[in-house]
């Protein structure tokens, strides 16, 4: 009864953890991957006072008028990107969504994209449900988790139609300058590929500067921008996120979102209006301690001799566990079943993540204190 | 600096090391910012935020405004100094509005509060008048929300 193509994809790793961890009791998990910090009580607030108002509407496809004026300003301001809140910004149901919807719009049967593992779990199940054929690259921590143009141009063949980035990335919190990208950049060009650019992490970049892919020379036209509310606003259940290139791309994915989500819930949008007017200094003071617990965690991974590469963004660690001479799922299965501490393994993110398991800092610092306590004892 | 009197206005008994690490800034150096903010008076003292409800230690707490006479020379300030030398008053602000000076005051009852008014600050020359209101229940104290803590609605893993 099932259509092959989602016969064939084996369900999300991550499932498995999850059912194990249900029912046990004084477990510390750093298997989360979004914000432990609820969303800032004047975001709850202003979409509370909309309910009360009644604003329980449809809004229009493209998301409320007010809500992309204020998308667009704050990628000007961030960035210095110009996209029209009329016809290049698309509100979604979160990133997930707006992934979903580029992948549909732009990617024929047969169409090859290029994705950069280890990775978000998504990408590669997204293209194939539109009929595309994903093309692995893997990362490695040599390299700082970063992708060059070589490696991209040793895939690309005459159906590579688009390259999938996303940096700061999930899982191993590795990011790309502005120096890298451009490396790709020029790739991009010379072989007339399409990115898109999942930059859900932007705003938690703790060293350096994030870089917007569409600012890049030439890039503007070649990007779909993928980011949202999610991570930055603690904002996760809410379920908005947005796209942003060009109009043709943009109707493209308006096509698709009109027909299969019709528009974002109207509740999520006035929240993410007050978001991104007035809730920058909370979502500042978030980033700040998340950068705490990063140290925290880094040193004390490295110092328990877990090799931990030194994340850059996003709220996770990726230590290397190749050292104690188990897999990456072993490892994960025998700490949460020894010590009740829950990690996601590497290899859930693609077959080069294995070696390696995931730890959110998105915990509290005594959290993460306890869990390294726990990691030394099972590591004994 | 910044960063440290941050972390250190959320947690007083955090150590020096475990600073270090959470800022990158090396413990020696952390040590030395932070004796400096204490000797500057940036840092004024290490307190403990107390639920004394809970800890089932009744006491009681007012707010008292206080209109007053301001004189010559030295307006509000000396008679403020002189109030605040009082230890059941725990704070002594000059505010904006229909009274100048407001207090808060402590005390083991409500009686004790009102004739500690009664007896010290009312009659007090320049003082016009006095309002007490008791403090029934406090929700949030210092930034500290005093509720009992909600637990996590986040599943255990998520990608
Ligand atoms: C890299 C990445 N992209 C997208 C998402 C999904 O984001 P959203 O909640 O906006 O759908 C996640 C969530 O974990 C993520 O890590």
């Amino acid at each position: 009864m099932i259509a092959d193509r989602v016969k064939h994809i084996p369900p999300s790793g991550i499932r498995k953890y999850f059912e194990m961890v249900i029912g046990m009791d004084d477990v510390i998990s750093l298997g989360v991957g979004e914000p432990d910090f609820v969303t800032p009580w004047p975001i709850r607030e202003a979409c509370i006072y909309a309910l009360e108002k009644g604003y329980t509407s449809y809004t229009s496809n493209w998301g409320l008028l007010e809500l992309r004026n204020e998308i667009s300003r704050c990628i000007a301001s961030d960035y210095a990107i110009q996209y029209s809140p009329e016809d290049q910004i698309l509100v979604t149901t979160g990133v997930s969504e707006a992934l979903d919807l580029a992948i549909r719009a732009t990617i024929n049967p047969g169409d090859e994209v290029i994705i950069v593992e280890p990775c978000y779990v998504s990408y590669k199940p997204c293209v194939i449900f539109a009929g595309g054929k994903p093309i692995v690259v893997a990362t490695n921590m040599s390299n700082d988790f970063k992708v060059t143009p070589e490696q991209i141009e040793e895939k690309i063949t005459k159906k590579t139609k688009a390259v999938m980035l996303s940096y700061p990335n999930n899982p191993t919190g590795a990011i790309m300058g502005k120096k890298d990208l451009e490396g790709i950049a020029d790739v991009v060009v010379e072989r007339d590929l399409l990115v898109i650019s999942d930059e859900v992490y932007d705003k938690l970049t703790y060293d350096g500067t994030h870089t917007c892919f569409s600012s890049l020379n030439g890039m503007y036209d070649k990007t779909i921008l993928l980011n949202g509310f999610s991570k930055a606003y603690a904002m996760t259940g809410w379920r908005l996120g947005y796209a942003a290139s060009t109009p043709e791309i943009i109707a493209a994915m308006l096509k698709v979102h009109q027909y299969t989500m019709l528009c974002a819930p109207i509740t999520a949008q006035t929240a993410a209006i007050e978001a991104l007017r007035n809730g920058r200094d909370e979502m500042l003071a978030m980033v700040r301690e998340y950068d705490r617990r990063r140290r925290l965690i880094v040193k004390g991974l490295n110092e328990l001799g877990l090799d931990c590469f030194e994340p850059k963004g996003a709220f996770y660690a990726f230590p290397c566990i190749k050292g104690t001479g188990m897999s990456s799922e072993a490892f994960a299965e025998t700490l949460l079943k020894e010590q009740k501490v829950a990690v996601v393994p590497g290899d859930v993110f693609g077959a080069s993540g294995e070696g390696f398991v995931r730890c959110s800092y998105a915990v509290s610092r005594r959290e993460i204190k306890e869990a390294l306590d726990r990691i030394r004892a099972f590591l004994k | 600096m910044k960063e440290i009197l941050e972390i250190l206005e959320n947690d007083a008994r955090i150590s020096t090391s475990e600073i270090a690490t959470l800022t990158k800034i090396p413990e020696p150096q952390v040590r030395k910012m932070i004796k400096e903010a204490e000797k500057k008076g940036i840092i004024r003292k290490y307190k403990t935020v107390i639920d004394w409800d809970k800890a089932g230690e009744e006491c009681v707490y007012a707010i008292i405004e206080v209109k007053v006479t301001p004189e010559r020379e030295v307006g509000y300030d000396a008679i403020a100094e002189r109030v605040a030398r009082f230890p059941e008053v725990v704070s002594v602000r000059l505010v904006s509005g229909d009274h100048d000076l407001s207090l808060l005051v402590k005390g083991k009852t409500m009686k004790e509060v009102a004739f500690f008014i009664a007896e010290k600050v009312a009659p007090l020359e320049q003082v016009q008048s006095t309002v007490t209101h008791f403090i029934l229940k406090t929700y949030k104290q210092d930034g500290d929300i005093l509720l009992e803590k909600e637990e996590s609605k986040r599943l255990a893993i998520t990608p």
